[in-house]
């Protein structure tokens, strides 16, 4: 596998950690309760950690002396990796969950499937963030069951919800050359692969939360090439605002 | 029906603890989510190997107004302590 292929293929993963997490952390203090506020924060700074540890990875094998500070503060939205799902806003709190619920399914999916990957590094990343992956999995499908078998309001919400970012979660289950040079070289996950497990999980719960799964398969792709929903800009103009105004600021 | 969600007593287990000791309390809807938020909430920094939770009102307390009759009779029982006996060393937890 190529190196310039290497470093997007790490790039994706996180990106989208990076990006999921600057959405999550748009949560804190405003929680529907102070209990759920602190459990989301977790999981962003799960998300954080994960992110450090991909972009850094991808700073090394990039080469360019790029650490990975500047590739999470320094980068265009053009030039970032990450799933569209995840840089969809928040919403109310059946949307964030959706949202988490939709890619924590294929997350945990993806990095099971990577902790036997040929490079270490990835197999060690992917291990330790696959413990973390499990419980915002628990999590989000619980979300998901009671706020879709809970009252009428609820249930209606998380249905549109569902349907609302179908057509976002798609993309994460369809391969492109990078994703195919990973799955050869036996470094990444098979991401066709991944499909039926991720809709067989995924429609067990929405079944139990009796929501229906929307019917249109069709899936919105081009996050994980860099083209980007109108939402990304003004994410990283926040999450990066900092350090494109007192470049390399430390405190 | 009340819109609060119930509040818990949360009793963790730490890493090196014999006994669960009361963390503090929380809202929940139902006790499965009361061990999750408990453990978001409560040991995040790597404080517990198990969790209880135990809705607040299902604890029973004696009354404030029924301490002096509760607790002053044992304070002047000093025979109740069992230090008129040696302890071997290698006895632990007493």
């Amino acid at each position: 596998m190529k190196d310039t292929d290497r470093f997007e293929f790490l790039l994706r993963f996180g990106d989208s950690a990076l990006v999921l997490a600057q959405r999550l952390s748009e949560w804190v203090g405003k929680g529907p309760i102070v209990e759920e506020d602190i459990a989301l924060t977790n999981v962003g700074l799960d998300l954080v950690g994960q992110a450090r540890m991909w972009l850094s990875c991808a700073g090394e094998v990039e080469g360019r002396g790029r650490d990975e500070d500047a590739l999470a503060f320094r980068r265009d939205a053009h030039e970032f990796r990450n799933a569209l799902l995840v840089e969809q806003p928040n919403g109310g709190y059946a949307d964030t969950m959706a949202r988490q619920f939709l890619f924590d399914h294929w997350h945990l999916l993806a990095l099971k499937a990577m902790e036997g990957s040929r490079d270490e590094r990835v197999a060690a990343i992917a291990a330790k963030s696959a413990k973390e992956v499990a419980y915002h999995v628990e999590r989000s499908t619980d979300w998901v069951i009671r706020l879709g078998d809970g009252t009428d309001v609820s249930h209606e919400r998380m249905q549109d919800a569902i349907d609302g970012l179908w057509m976002f979660a798609g993309e994460l289950l369809l391969p492109d050359a990078v994703d195919d040079a990973a799955a050869r070289a036996g470094i990444g996950p098979d991401l066709a692969a991944l499909a039926s497990p991720w809709r067989e999980a995924v429609g067990a719960a929405l079944a139990e939360a009796t929501i229906a799964v929307p019917a249109d398969d069709w899936a919105q792709r081009g996050g994980r090439q860099g083209r980007h929903t109108e939402h990304l800009g003004h994410l990283l103009a926040e999450l990066q605002f900092l350090q494109r105004a007192y470049p390399g600021a430390q405190w | 029906m009340t819109s609060e969600w119930p509040l818990w007593e949360v009793f963790i287990r730490s890493q090196h603890g014999l006994a669960h000791k009361h963390a503090g309390s929380l809202h929940a809807s139902d006790a499965a989510m009361a061990v999750k938020n408990a453990r978001d909430v409560y040991t995040r920094r790597n404080e517990g190997v198990s969790i209880w939770v135990v809705r607040s009102s299902d604890i029973v307390a004696s009354s404030p107004g029924d301490r002096a009759a509760l607790f002053d009779p044992a304070q002047s029982k000093v025979y109740r302590h069992p230090t008129f006996f040696p302890m071997p060393d290698d006895v632990k937890h007493i």
